[in-house]
């Protein structure tokens, strides 16, 4: 685990290209430097004029930032992405069994696999939830399962996301420049599509209509145009066909959901929602949210409208129950993991606390409750000071935080301003679970630009790669 | 449709029109400063296209006394003024982002690249020599959005909207830069008698891209009482009063809901005072006192048509 040596994606330890690379290495060794620079320009004016743009919170400059692209593709080969594919599908299985049956006979909290303390007073749990029934007992409707290789090369899941996971548009956009760039790269390298993705989240969205509607109206609803992800809001919304809304312009009347129209209300049967649990019905969570629906959850209750993700899926992913999901899968499924957890000190367990206050300058330290890369703490390269305050804020909270060993993430080459550099990624790919569990061959590739850095979160200045699953 | 969706596509339209407009009038007055230097006629000049967009009095606040650069400034550029080029602009372009997925792609690239390349002008502050080749420029960019926009969109209930944004806004337009010129201008309907009048009826006609139309239309001398005729009342100018009410007419009595009929017999109203009016009985009631009613009843147009279709009721 603590190798100092770092997997370079495409090179093996001898320097020498990795078979799967092979191809591309060739092609682009005989691509002149200039040329590459002017496609280089090329992605970049793309990406601008497309308006493919992410907004950084707390940035005051600029709220509309482009995300920067690479376009050295992170390269799988088939018999990893078996292994990955099989590995999620399991892991999301299980957690959708999770997800059922803490909403309902709660056998895993009775037989102690999990404390039921830490999972019944965790504020993602939501009672409103409790004994309500769901198509298919599906509640993590679409998961962006948090992948990185580290070490020899194997995999962990690093975070699980199965509330509001963004980024599928990037995987899809990152393909689409990539195939406008370089249509000579897809003649020589066997790539596996993924442009059907906004198929299979359609199928899976109508898969969850209430009972007895046969063509379902469904809508995404979005925050708003300030919104960081809101690109990606437009952008699904339009592939899919389906309505954009935002909160004001749905209603509920007598347990049902409408739409405002032109031609007035219109029924509305599934809401692929882009907005937090708190901020979805603010007569039911937070009263101040002017981004909901009044009356929504109601509506929801009575099964009179599907929402995906469920409500209530965050006890999932909540890092105080993501070191529980190897047990999850063994209890659910009786089978072993297929994909490594990153091994996690849980710091309300006063021996783990202890072992990360002694070893902090080694370790992650994540919020339990937090994403997007906001309130952590990298140890090996965090100052004195910093170290000393977050020594500070874990003792005065332990059970905020969870710690994990650094790994030495996997490297991918990038182009940086010195030319051609090894660069850490990490992988995103997203699982569609409706009637069954289904992905696209890829996902999304973020990598931190920075040399040395460890953080790939785009709010945190990562850029992101187009990821190549090789057909066989 | 979403009414939110309809509003933000209406808006897109109409201020995507008003910027181009507006370039249309700030063109012409450069184009007119450069034949007459005449202190006075200038300054004159500017402080009625000032007021035809209802800036006249911030303006002589912020300034005291009007000047061409000073009033090219405030019209393109000025931050306090909602509708300046650069405001328009960018509220089409805000507008167009909040519905950019009911946009085709190419549509919206194309709203998005004209506000990211308007940048390049606000830095090197739009100098004299280089006014004409700005709002060229912005008028290129307003043909080429309607132009993608036509080419490339469904012809669904969203184009209609951004249609009626269009129309609406240019039939105000219109009516409010001719306004301005008769203002100015002699009264005399049936001859344009000095030298200088000529020019500026012909410069009137070309900033609505009128002037060859109007050749080819009369074949003959450029006469206000013709102008009048050729710019509220001719069906084929697409500019004219009568075009632009016919095309919201039409697309009023396409969308209608069940709120819209008096909207709709509104609009009706309008466009069957313009299809079978006689520019005489406008001249005689006095073409300024016309064109103001004609303002007034396309605002009440406007507000209606938020009311029934753009904005959401609370109750729905």
């Amino acid at each position: 685990m603590a190798a100092t040596k770092i997997l370079d994606e495409m090179h093996a330890d001898d320097a020498s290209v990795r078979p799967h690379y092979r191809p591309y290495a060739d092609w682009l060794a005989a691509m002149p430097g200039d040329r590459i620079a002017e496609k280089r320009a090329e992605a970049d004016l793309l990406f601008r004029r497309a308006g493919i743009t992410f907004a950084v919170y707390g940035d005051e400059g600029g709220t509309e930032r482009l995300i920067p692209f690479d376009i050295v593709p992170r390269i799988i080969p088939a018999s990893e992405w078996d292994l990955l594919q099989r590995g999620l599908r399991q892991r999301v299985t299980a957690l959708n069994a999770f997800l059922h049956d803490v909403y309902h006979d709660q056998e895993i909290l009775r037989a102690g696999v999990l404390p039921a303390e830490q999972v019944l007073c965790n504020t993602q749990y939501r009672p409103e939830m409790q004994g309500i029934d769901l198509p298919m007992d599906v509640y993590a409707h679409i998961a962006g399962v948090d992948l990185v290789r580290a070490g020899a090369g194997e995999f962990y899941v690093l975070e699980d996301n199965l509330r509001v996971p963004s980024g599928v548009s990037y995987m899809l956009e990152d393909r689409k420049a990539m195939m406008r760039l370089f249509p000579d790269l897809f003649a020589r390298c066997p790539v596996s599509p993924i442009e059907h993705y906004p198929d299979l989240l359609l199928e899976t969205l109508r898969s969850v209509a209430p009972a007895g509607v046969r063509d379902p109206t469904v809508v995404l609803l979005t925050p708003g145009a300030h919104n960081s992800a809101y690109f990606e809001h437009a952008f699904l919304a339009q592939q899919m066909g389906i309505e954009l809304v935002e909160g004001q312009d749905l209603l509920i009347d007598d347990e049902m959901v409408f739409m405002r129209t032109t031609q007035g209300p219109r029924r509305v049967d599934v809401i692929y929602r882009r907005i937090d649990d708190d901020f979805l019905d603010p007569l039911a969570f937070r009263p101040d949210s002017m981004l909901g629906v009044p009356g929504l959850l109601t509506a929801y209750r009575a099964g009179r409208v599907g929402i995906c993700n469920a409500v209530g899926t965050g006890i999932a992913d909540d890092k105080s129950t993501y070191p529980h999901v190897p047990d999850m899968i063994r209890f659910y499924l009786g089978e072993e993991p297929l994909l490594a957890n990153v091994p996690t000190w849980i710091l309300r367990r006063p021996d783990d606390l202890a072992y990360a206050l002694a070893h902090l300058d080694q370790l992650v330290v994540k919020e339990v409750h937090g994403a997007g890369g906001y309130g952590m703490l990298i140890g090996p390269q965090a100052s004195r000071a910093e170290l000393a305050a977050f020594r500070a804020r874990i003792e005065a909270d332990p059970a905020r935080y969870i710690a994990q060993p650094t790994l030495s993430l996997s490297a991918c080459p990038t182009f940086v301003e010195s030319g051609l550099a090894p660069r850490h990624v990490d992988l995103r790919p997203f699982v569609l679970s409706g009637r069954e569990v289904v992905m696209v061959p890829g996902g999304l590739t973020r990598v931190a630009l920075r040399e040395g850095s460890l953080v790939v979160n785009s709010s945190q200045g990562g850029g992101t790669k187009d990821t190549w699953v090789l057909a066989r | 449709m979403l009414s939110r969706t309809a509003d933000h596509l209406y808006w897109m339209a109409r201020y995507t029109e008003r910027a181009e407009n507006l370039a249309r009038m700030l063109d012409v007055n450069c184009r007119m400063t450069l034949l007459r230097q005449d202190e006075d006629a200038v300054q004159r000049r500017w402080g009625s296209t000032l007021a035809i967009v209802g800036q006249l009095e911030p303006f002589v606040a912020a300034h005291g006394v009007v000047t061409q650069a000073a009033a090219i400034d405030w019209l393109s550029f000025e931050r306090s003024n909602p509708s300046c080029i650069a405001a328009c602009l960018g509220s089409a372009r805000e507008n167009a982002h909040a519905v950019r997925g009911t946009l085709t792609s190419e549509a919206w690239e194309t709203l998005n690249a004209t506000w990211l390349e308007f940048g390049r002008f606000r830095q090197e502050s739009v100098t004299a020599q280089a006014t004409g080749d700005f709002f060229e420029w912005v008028k290129f960019r307003s043909h080429l959005a309607r132009g993608v926009i036509q080419g490339t969109m469904l012809n669904d209930e969203a184009l209609e909207f951004t249609w009626l944004g269009t129309y609406l806004e240019r039939a105000d337009n219109t009516a409010r830069i001719l306004d301005s010129r008769f203002a100015l201008l002699s009264t005399d309907v049936e001859r344009a008698d000095e030298a200088g009048d000529y020019y500026e009826w012909s410069a009137l006609l070309r900033s609505v891209s009128a002037f060859e139309i109007y050749r080819k239309v009369y074949r003959d001398l450029i006469t206000p009482r013709r102008v009048a005729e050729l710019l509220v009342l001719r069906e084929a100018m697409p500019r004219s009063l009568r075009h632009c009410m016919e095309r919201v007419h039409g697309t009023l009595s396409r969308v209608a809901n069940d709120r819209s009929d008096e909207t709709l017999r509104r609009s009706g109203e309008i466009h069957a005072a313009l299809q079978y009016g006689r520019i005489e009985q406008a001249l005689e009631f006095g073409l300024r006192h016309y064109l103001a009613q004609f303002l007034v009843r396309t605002a009440d147009l406007g507000a209606r048509i938020a009311d029934d279709f753009l904005v959401s009721e609370a109750t729905g």
